[in-house]
């Protein structure tokens, strides 16, 4: 399966390498590095690379490229999977995952790494499980180790590999417990010229955050459950009894973790909270263009739109930004052409409107494109798909939690085309 | 490996490296690089742990960097054997590493690993047998290979699993092994822990994937283990199971493909997929029988469907394909949504699924048809995502949706990206040829096109609209004449060749301006691009033959422009024109042709999708992403024209349907694991610890949950064979009706007959009972007969070996001739006599092998000994009582099909009295006879011996035997270990006896007894006091209860506060001596006077608790 594994920068360079079989010298990257030249864009190198005797399977996160080198048949997506599975437990141990953190802590990534694969075939994926085996530094730990000259190693051996329920540890103990579930849910959707939907669906995940003593069983139950139709789970969820009684009945893994994710899909009416004119146009002749963008609420269901951003990708011949906004700022560069107007609050007394004059290079004809305009927003205390959580019940343990819920709206790849 | 070594330089890391040179850690020069390494060299040394430490983490550093530590290989493996885990893990780290350079001083660490591979511990037996199957070293190829054998048989999962990932290291290493891995991959498929199951799938696929017939026995299995396997084990296991599936089950869509086919050909006339099919199939159909699904077929489908809801991509694709190429038309349908679901995820994965998606749109349009919108493109997609939606999009055109697509397609022209514009204008070329209505308005947008100031788009749109035009080419004079005009402003090479050549293709049908463009492009002829030029060539060519009034000369100049090119191709292409097209006295035949040759009707070009046949790859696979054979791709089998023998797969039902949800389920609790929705209340896994413990109790607290899934359980468990299963059981009853009948016309002895019924019945309680007692939970009351009569009917029909071959052992019985039904009978007989003597002979030793137990458990274990007290002295005449407690020797699955099991029947071993005689009854649960059944290689404690028991040279199918075999255990509780061999395979086995066993009852008057009471005081007495459980009311209940613990006897005495019991030892004579005071309240006191004071203590505890029950 997964043969080598190799890290590298977006500048070219190769900073980790790391062999589950035999060696495999990193020459081999030169196909990847040919091929991420002709990409051009880092998101447009291929995620599957030939060579003659290999393949390079890579994926592109936080400005680094994980390339896997395999050398026989196995399903891309296994391989993709579980790469990015490696990028979260960097991003779960070191709080970040960057070049500057995996040089940093080279040692811990590199008994992660051992620990995550057996001759390329993953062996412990789950956090929990890693998290006993080898600890994540804390600055206290790391003060400590430094002194004493301990590492991160668990000195107990894990005994979460070995039970049933392999994504908990065992004997979890918490002075205070609780148990939060964030329900987030993202609109993504494309407006046409005119304001109507041309394409709308919600995709929404439960992050939960419990930190329960002991070994408690826990059912989510939702007011309107039947929303959900297209769903999936944390492996630790029991899928026949959602199936039978569409209750989310689970042994939580301690700490933080995704419940679930669910999709409501194009064909459910989905409320579209803000609406947007635009009008985006250049002239034939003087080398200039005018824009005009105001945004109003339009069904945010009493609550109040935060954080609203619209960025502009503008074409390649537009030099400078002349415009006045009622509300917040707007900032245009003119090296990645991006147009970036940070509107905050929407007053819907007030409505916030970006006006002005847009120069193009001299002498460039007219742009046959129009750019299209990318839409940021956060609505609090609001799930736009009505979803609501009915209840919280625990089972297998006497203590009382302490139980949140929070609901959450933002604009995921929320598009309004011009 | 050999692949491997092209690109293997191991040593090419460090000094070659440039972008190293500067790292303080290299040292720059390679003298100080020397130095530094002494310098850990020293570290590695010293005695301290945090020094060795920090050397290590230091080495591990250079490591990851790609820099060679080689040398430092002395140094580091010494330290193989350090106590400190940190140390000793990055040493592992390190030898994993350089062990295949260093492979003599890597022996070094072997024994190191030996050693771990003995430990109490599973984890560090498991990290040792990591490590030393991880370091490619040949010379130990024959340790791995033992010491894989030896973890494959490990108690723990976790280290079998370990044992399962060494054997495609080994397989990698000494492909030689192959057979031998085999073997143990063939071991641990019959493994039912879902630790397991994923890891020995995968072995399975790297050493033997076409050993399709070790997946038979364990097939369903890993259907139903599915669910709870880990996410990575689960691919593998899906697309295993594909393969698998493929061989053995019939295609489910040969009837209906045909018919809907048809309609859907009648809908889509220009949509010409599957159209060879079509002539195949009218003669197949007509022979073919309505097609019935396989329930195993079925079994697959069903299990695997929860897992489109899982959060890992892999899984989810897995499945995807699965029911792709598995699933009847009409299910295909849902994974549509999933797969949909996964376009949110990483672009990297959308790029994976998109491209198979597009490959299964092909095939099956209306499943993403409901999605269209969820393919619509955003300008931020990466580019190479764009164009597969497009591509996705464009697959998914018809008419009814052509419109909205369209006008899609229409924004798309005006991105930015222009080589998603260019794949847009392709997009709709192809929309225009497969759908006829929309030709002519996209013919009308291309054109449009035409004027866009991108020369670009200008330039794909001519490239579209030729291969369009060449579709029909007679209506279209217009825009062929526009795109004439439009010559003069086009830059771009490609789209300039492809107007000319459209001129020159249809010079006919605008003879008035094809001279003059021929004119304008031979003024300009020198400045063109090549392809250009090569067009112009050909123009010139098409017209001279044509129309050679007006354009001789313009041909002429022409060719003898080209005729100095700087291109050798157009200097070629020129001269070979001049000879075919000038007619001059020196020109061949062809010349007579040269029209023929030009101007020769040209198909026209077919504009399908690249993805078009990718469905012959293995959908998610690696080939198929690559739409070319990967390494080591296993070819997807063609479905079978008749279904292979479904019954292959039998074998083990009985172990994974009903015996699981019922004796079994105890047992495999310990391996079955806790969320199996399949089964749902079984228990933790091996280490049945206090947390796991916690956890199914808290499951059974969440009650309704609990019942829920504990049907559910039942259901999943037993829908799939239960037709099958109650067909069975009524054929069965049937069959054995008649088998009644005949006999009874036979014997004419109906009393016999009912005895004989019964008597068979009888055993298969006793049967049953002995499970009862096992899985005391289980409280079924007497009341309840006539269920358990008919559980027990179907259980000992599971028993007797998934009954297929016993029944059709028994079906000839009926059909044929009366003699050999008289043959039956008496084998009957002989059984009959067998269970008779149970019940009225008392003495052999065979005799209370199948106690006869009408009672649920809790109450046989409430009388246990009840019979005894009485009759102390002849305890043997009451042996049926059921009293006697059977152990298990060999379960039934772990001996493939040989189970035995054990009891002490407390006789006296007659050859040799101080033995302790075990009996042993062993059934054979397979289908083919046992021969050869004897002990091998006793291993036991010094002094300890054994009188094996005469060979049984052959033990038919669905028989049992019982034999007699004496131990000495020499007064300890040691276990004998011993082999149990038959023909064919040797189990290792071990009987341990309770401490109760270990004495014979010895005859003592009260005055004796209170005399050597008197002998054994002092250390020799042990003085407990207790408090009896409710239960033990009276006297009689508490001898019971400890004739019932040990093999003593009673003494008589006078107060009747107090019971006494004598015994000896059985091996060294011992006198043991019991003595029960009961207090008022409850209260009592336990004596035991005994020389051997272990043998007391242990006595003492088992009393204890006995009596406090």
């Amino acid at each position: 399966m997964i043969h080598s594994l190799f890290l590298i920068n977006n500048a070219g360079d190769l900073f980790l390498e790391k062999h589950w079989k035999s060696v495999i010298s990193r020459s081999i990257c030169d196909y990847f590095f040919e091929a991420r030249e002709k990409a051009v864009e880092p998101d447009n190198v291929p995620p599957v690379i030939r060579s003659p005797h290999h393949y390079l399977i890579n994926i592109y996160r936080e400005k680094i490229f994980f390339v896997s080198v395999i050398q026989t048949e196995v399903p891309p997506l296994f391989v993709i999977e579980f790469l990015h599975r490696v990028a979260e437990t960097f991003q779960d141990y070191f709080g970040e995952c960057s070049e500057t953190t995996i040089k940093d802590n080279v040692v811990i990534v590199y008994e992660l790494l051992e620990e995550m694969l057996d001759n390329g075939f993953p062996l412990a994926t789950e956090s929990n499980i890693l998290k006993e085996l080898i600890r994540p530094p804390t600055i206290l730990r790391s003060m400590v180790n430094t002194i004493t000259g301990s590492s991160n190693v668990g000195e107990t051996l894990p005994t979460g590999q070995l039970s049933s329920i392999p994504w908990r540890r065992a004997g979890v103990k918490y002075t205070n417990n609780e148990a939060y579930f964030d329900v987030v849910e993202e609109i993504d959707a494309i407006l046409d010229k005119s304001g109507t939907t041309v394409f709308a669906e919600i995709q929404g995940v439960i992050d939960a955050c419990v930190k329960l003593s002991g070994m408690p069983d826990l059912s989510l139950s939702f007011m309107n459950p039947r929303l959900l139709d297209d769903v999936s789970f944390h492996p630790c969820v029991r899928y026949k009894r959602w199936e039978s009684e569409r209750v989310i009945s689970f042994i939580p893994p301690d700490g933080n973790f995704q419940l679930m994710s669910y999709h409501i899909s194009a064909q459910n009416l989905v409320a579209i909270p803000i609406y947007v004119k635009q009008n985006i146009s250049f002239f034939e002749t003087g080398s200039s263009g005018r824009l005009d963008i105001t945004v109003g609420p339009k069904q945010t269901m009493g609550k109040t739109v935060e954080c609203l951003v619209v960025t502009v990708h503008m074409p390649k011949v537009v030099l400078s930004a002349n415009l006045n906004a009622t509300q917040g700022t707007y900032n245009y560069d003119p090296v990645t052409k991006i147009l970036l107007w940070d509107i905050g609050k929407l007053n819907p007394q007030k409505l916030p409107n970006l006006k002005g004059s847009l120069s193009l290079q001299s002498g460039a004809p007219k742009p046959e494109e129009s750019p299209s305009l990318n839409i940021d927003l956060k609505i609090q205390q609001l799930a736009i798909s009505g979803l609501k959580v009915n209840r919280l019940d625990m089972y297998g343990e006497k203590y009382k939690p302490f139980k949140g819920v929070k609901y959450v709206t933002k604009a995921g790849k929320f598009q309004v085309r011009t | 490996m050999s692949a491997s070594s092209a690109f293997s330089d191991e040593k090419g890391g460090s000094a070659s490296e440039p972008e190293y040179g500067h790292d303080p850690a290299s040292g720059g020069i390679f003298s100080s690089d020397y130095k530094r390494h002494d310098d850990l060299k020293e570290m590695l040394d010293s005695n301290k742990d945090s020094l060795k430490l920090e050397a290590m983490k230091r080495i591990v550093a250079m490591i990851a960097r790609g820099k060679n530590a080689s040398d430092l290989f002395p140094a580091v493996v010494k330290n193989v054997a350090c106590k400190n885990i940190e140390v000793k893990k990055l040493v592992y780290v390190y030898l994993v590493r350089y062990a295949e350079e260093q492979q003599d001083l890597a022996l070094l660490s072997i024994s190191t690993f030996q050693r771990g591979l003995k430990d109490p511990n599973q984890l560090i037996r498991a990290s040792a047998l990591r490590v030393l199957s991880s370091i490619r070293v040949t010379i130990i190829v024959p340790i791995m290979m033992l010491a894989i054998k030896e973890a494959a048989s490990d108690m723990s999962p976790y280290v079998r699993k370990t044992a399962a990932h060494a054997i495609p290291k080994l397989h990698s290493l000494d492909p030689e092994q192959k057979d031998q891995l085999i073997e143990v991959i063939e071991k641990l498929l019959a493994d039912k822990t879902t630790l397991v199951a994923g890891s020995v799938v995968m072995a399975f696929e790297e050493v033997c994937p076409d050993r399709i017939d070790l997946i038979h026995k364990n097939y369903r299995k890993l259907c139903n283990l599915l669910i709870d396997v880990e996410e990575w084990g689960q691919v593998v296991i899906i697309n295993m199971l594909t393969r698998y599936a493929r061989t053995q089950f019939l295609n489910p869509n040969i009837n209906e493909s045909l018919l809907e086919e048809n309609s859907e050909k009648a809908f889509y006339a220009s949509d010409d997929e599957e159209e060879e099919d079509k002539k195949a199939e009218p003669a197949t159909l007509a022979k073919r029988k309505p097609y019935v699904m396989d329930p195993d077929h079925r079994l697959l489908l069903r299990n695997t469907k929860p897992l489109l809801q899982s959060r890992n991509a892999a899984v989810v694709m897995a499945v995807a394909q699965l029911y792709f190429h598995l699933a009847p038309k009409a299910e295909v349908g849902i994974i549509a949504k999933a797969l949909v679901r996964l376009m949110r995820s990483h672009s990297e994965v959308q790029y994976v699924v998109l491209q198979n998606v597009a490959t299964m749109s092909i095939k099956r349009r209306g499943m993403f048809e409901p999605y269209l919108k969820s393919f619509y493109i955003r300008s931020t997609d990466p580019t190479q995502i764009k164009v597969l939606k497009l591509e996705v999009l464009t697959n998914l055109a018809n008419e009814t949706n052509i419109s909205t697509i369209l006008r899609e397609f229409q924004t798309y022209i005006k991105s930015m990206d222009k080589d998603f514009v260019a794949a847009s204008i392709q997009a709709i070329g192809r929309c225009a040829t497969n759908i006829g209505e929309v030709r002519d308005t996209c013919l009308n947008g291309l054109v449009q096109l035409l004027s866009n100031r991108d020369e670009l788009v200008v330039a794909e749109s001519v490239v579209v609209i030729k291969k369009l035009l060449q579709m029909q080419p007679e209506q279209h004079s217009d825009i062929i004449k526009h795109m004439a005009k439009l010559i003069d402003n086009i830059q771009v090479p490609m789209a300039r060749a492809s107007i000319l050549w459209l001129i020159g293709e249809y010079c006919e049908h605008v003879p008035k301006i094809a001279p003059d463009v021929l004119r304008k492009m031979a003024k300009s002829f020198t400045n063109e691009e090549d392809i250009v030029k090569l067009q112009i060539i050909n123009l010139a060519a098409k017209l001279y033959l044509t129309n050679s009034k007006q354009s001789k000369l313009l041909t002429q100049y022409v060719l003898n422009l080209a005729k100095y090119d700087q291109n050798y191709d157009i200097r070629d292409r020129a001269r070979f024109i001049r000879q075919l097209i000038v007619p001059t006295d020196k020109s061949g035949a062809l010349s007579k042709y040269a029209k023929k040759l030009f101007l020769a009707l040209k198909p026209a070009p077919v504009l399908e999708s690249p993805f078009k046949d990718r469905d012959h790859f293995q959908l998610g696979s690696l080939s198929h992403l690559l739409n070319a054979k990967a390494a080591g791709y296993q070819e997807l089998p063609n479905w079978p024209e008749s279904a292979p023998d479904p019954s292959v797969r039998n074998v083990e039902i009985p172990d994974w349907s009903k015996c699981s949800s019922r004796k079994d389920r105890k047992e495999k609790k310990v391996e079955k694991p806790f969320y199996s929705d399949s089964e749902g209340e079984s228990g933790p896994t091996e280490s049945a610890d206090s947390e796991s413990d916690s956890g199914s109790g808290s499951a059974s607290a969440s009650g309704s949950d609990e019942s829920g899934s504990g049907s559910e359980s039942e259901e999943s468990g037993e829908e799939t064979e239960s037709d099958e299963e109650e067909e069975d059981e009524e054929e069965e009853k049937k069959k054995r009706k008649k088998l009644d009948k005949t006999k009874a016309k036979k014997q004419a002895e109906e009393s016999a007959e009912s005895e004989q019924s019964s008597s068979a019945e009888d055993r298969k309680r006793g049967r049953k009972a002995v499970k009862n007692q096992k899985s005391a939970s289980e409280s079924e009351s007497e009341s309840e007969s006539s269920e358990s009569e008919e559980e027990s009917e179907e259980e000992s029909e599971e028993e007797s070996e998934s009954d297929t071959n016993v029944r059709k052992k028994r079906t000839p019985v009926l059909k044929q001739p009366p003699k050999q039904s008289k043959k039956e009978s008496k084998k009957e007989t002989q059984e009959m006599s067998l269970l008779d003597l149970d019940d009225y002979e008392p003495a052999p030793a065979s005799a209370s092998v199948t106690p006869v137990n009408f009672l649920s458990s809790s109450l046989v274990s409430d009388l246990e000994g009840l019979s005894l007290t009485d009759t102390i002295l002849a305890p043997t005449t009451l042996a049926p009582s059921g009293s006697i407690k059977m152990y298990e020797l060999l379960h039934r699955i772990k001996g493939e099909g040989l189970a035995v099991e054990y009891c002490f029947s407390r006789q006296p071993f007659s050859p040799e009295p101080n033995m302790v005689a075990v009996q042993i009854q062993f059934t054979n649960n397979t289908n083919s006879e046992t021969k050869n059944l004897h002990i091998e290689d006793p291993r036991l404690q010094s002094g300890m011996r054994i009188r094996e028991f005469a060979e049984i040279d052959v033990l038919a199918a669905g028989e049992s035997v019982t034999v007699v075999m004496g131990i000495d255990f020499c007064d300890s509780t040691q276990a004998a270990n011993f082999q149990l061999c038959t023909h064919t395979r040797k189990f290792f086995v071990s009987i341990q006896p309770p401490v109760g066993e270990l004495m014979t009852p010895a005859f003592l008057t009260e005055n004796d007894f209170k005399k050597e009471q008197g002998k054994l005081m002092g250390m020799n007495e042990i003085l407990e006091k207790l408090t009896l459980g409710e239960k033990c009311v009276n006297e009689h209940v508490i001898v019971e209860r400890v004739t019932a613990t040990a093999n003593l006897s009673r003494v008589p005495c006078g107060s009747d506060k107090e019971c006494r019991f004598a015994g000896k030892t059985v091996s060294s004579g011992c006198l043991v001596l019991v003595t029960v005071t009961t207090k008022e309240g409850g209260g009592a006191q336990l004596t035991v006077n005994c020389e051997k004071m272990l043998i007391g203590t242990m006595l003492v505890k088992d009393i204890l608790q006995a009596l406090s029950q």
